[in-house]
């Protein structure tokens, strides 16, 4: 990786302390004061953090609040964004049955 | 898992993906185009508007024209196109896992891979972003103009970019009262020519402005819009109530990243194209040799220089497996080289082709 400063965004947040109990991962339903209680416990990456409230480990798999999750972690930690945002996604990047990942398409359709 | 082979699989059939297995198959090379929607053309279809650039590049046409276009050109070349099809994994390099109908698994394996997923519309956190009536620009144009259907009344636009400020005028067509559009920055952030037609229309502007809650009992009813000052912090006793139904968010995009990272693409991060990024080299391969990208997902422009990337990646990936002779790989690798870096010249496109410049310098570090 190229070594260079990294201009953090300028992206306004309401107040932290006001807002404890807003929404961050929907999916999951996570609020702003869990994601910095972990924060303040010591999990500073995206990874981390959704190790600690799950958040981001819901339907969109995070799609959604990974990003504010790691502009929150940016803001609290004083932490160049770069280095707290995931870098490493899992498999299947869709939401998917079990059974549609076991299950074959005919012969004939996928032979064509 | 069955399992099939092809020499090239492009993921995702926008612009990008489009022009690449277009430009693929045109050299000669076999093409499967997967996407995960019922149509092809990703966002071009809700382009009403008229595209900007040189007539090269079709300027003065309009996104779904485009489009139209384009699904020509592949049905004359005979690409083979599967739709419902969602790419869920890359393994070795080189086996696409494609879910088909949410039903059945299939493992395509592919000599080179052109993932051409696009980007996600950023939300930003608000008390009551929750409610009903918060949404996504994007979701809103698609559903004006793709589903003609008016999710509400009265909107609040929040970020003044052309996103912003082409799905106000959109709206504003489809028969809606745009309130208000609030803008972070201190200035605005959309092409004049957008931004003029909105303003024309009596469209107010608040620039340093945010949106700090909506308000509503089961859907949004109003929101408290607040002043920011340079430090971006909210400015106390400057709050006040706009009556709205609905607040479309319209603040960036960041690439799709997902497939190319989990395929062990590396990762350079280009704040000013939404983030990280695959890296990649003026051939859009990334630092997986038999991986190419294209579009939003390597770094967020518009559809007119995704399209181009598309056809490098197409034109690159079909010379890697021996396609097209030397001379006329290298003359048509000039022909769209010198067409993106048009795109990416003048006040608007200098800043992006920096940006650019320095994913590719990124990429020798890599090797």
């Amino acid at each position: 990786m190229n070594c260079r400063p990294i201009v953090l965004e300028a992206q306004h947040m309401s107040d932290e302390s006001e807002n404890r109990d807003m929404l961050i991962c929907r999916c999951e339903e996570v609020t702003l004061g869990e994601i910095l209680d972990a924060i303040d416990d010591g999990f500073v990456t995206v990874k981390d953090v959704k190790r600690a409230t799950r958040a981001g480990m819901g339907l969109c798999q995070g799609r959604s609040c990974s990003r504010t999750i790691a502009r929150i972690i940016s803001q609290r930690t004083g932490r160049p964004l770069e280095e707290v945002l995931p870098k490493s996604y899992r498999y299947p990047v869709r939401p998917e049955k079990m059974a549609a990942a076991l299950s074959k398409e005919s012969e004939d359709e996928s032979d064509r | 898992m069955n399992q099939i082979k092809r020499e090239i699989v492009v993921i995702g059939s926008g612009p990008a993906g489009l022009c690449a297995a277009i430009e693929a198959a045109r050299s000669g090379a076999q093409v499967l185009l997967i996407d995960e929607n019922a149509k092809p053309g990703g966002q071009l279809f809700k382009q009403i508007h008229k595209f900007f650039g040189s007539a090269d590049h079709r300027a003065g046409v309009r996104g779904l024209d485009i489009g139209e276009a384009l699904l020509k050109d592949a049905e004359e070349l005979k690409i083979e196109v599967w739709l419902n099809s969602e790419a869920c994994g890359i393994f070795d390099s080189t086996n696409v896992w494609v879910v088909r109908d949410k039903q059945h698994s299939i493992t395509v394996q592919a000599q080179r891979i052109i993932i051409a997923t696009g980007a996600v519309e950023n939300s930003i956190n608000f008390p009551g972003w929750t409610l009903p009536g918060v949404m996504g620009a994007g979701a809103a144009q698609t559903m004006i103009n793709v589903n003609r259907v008016l999710p509400g009344h009265r909107f609040l636009m929040v970020g003044s970019g052309n996103v912003g400020v082409i799905v106000s005028y959109q709206l504003l067509q489809a028969g809606a009262a745009v309130v208000a559009i609030v803008e972070a920055a201190p200035t605005l952030g959309g092409y004049g020519v957008h931004t003029a037609k909105v303003r024309r229309a009596g469209v107010p502007f608040y620039t340093s402005h945010t949106v700090k809650e909506a308000h509503g009992n089961g859907h949004v009813e109003r929101a408290t819009l607040v002043r920011l000052d340079e430090k971006w912090k909210e400015v106390a006793g400057s709050e006040f109530e706009v009556e709205v139904d609905t607040i479309c968010i319209a603040t960036g995009l960041t690439p799709a990243v997902e497939l190319a990272f989990g395929s062990g693409c590396m990762a350079v991060n280009s704040p000013a194209l939404g983030g990280l990024v695959p890296v990649h080299d003026e051939t859009m391969r990334s630092s997986n040799t038999a991986i190419y990208v294209a579009g939003d997902v390597s770094g967020v422009e518009e559809a007119s220089t995704a399209m181009e990337e598309g056809r490098i990646a197409g034109l690159c990936a079909a010379h890697s497996l021996g396609y097209l002779g030397q001379g006329a790989y290298e003359a048509r690798l000039g022909v769209l080289t010198r067409n993106v870096n048009a795109l990416r010249s003048g006040m608007f496109g200098q800043k992006r082709r920096e940006a650019k410049e320095y994913i590719v310098s990124s990429y020798g570090a890599h090797r």
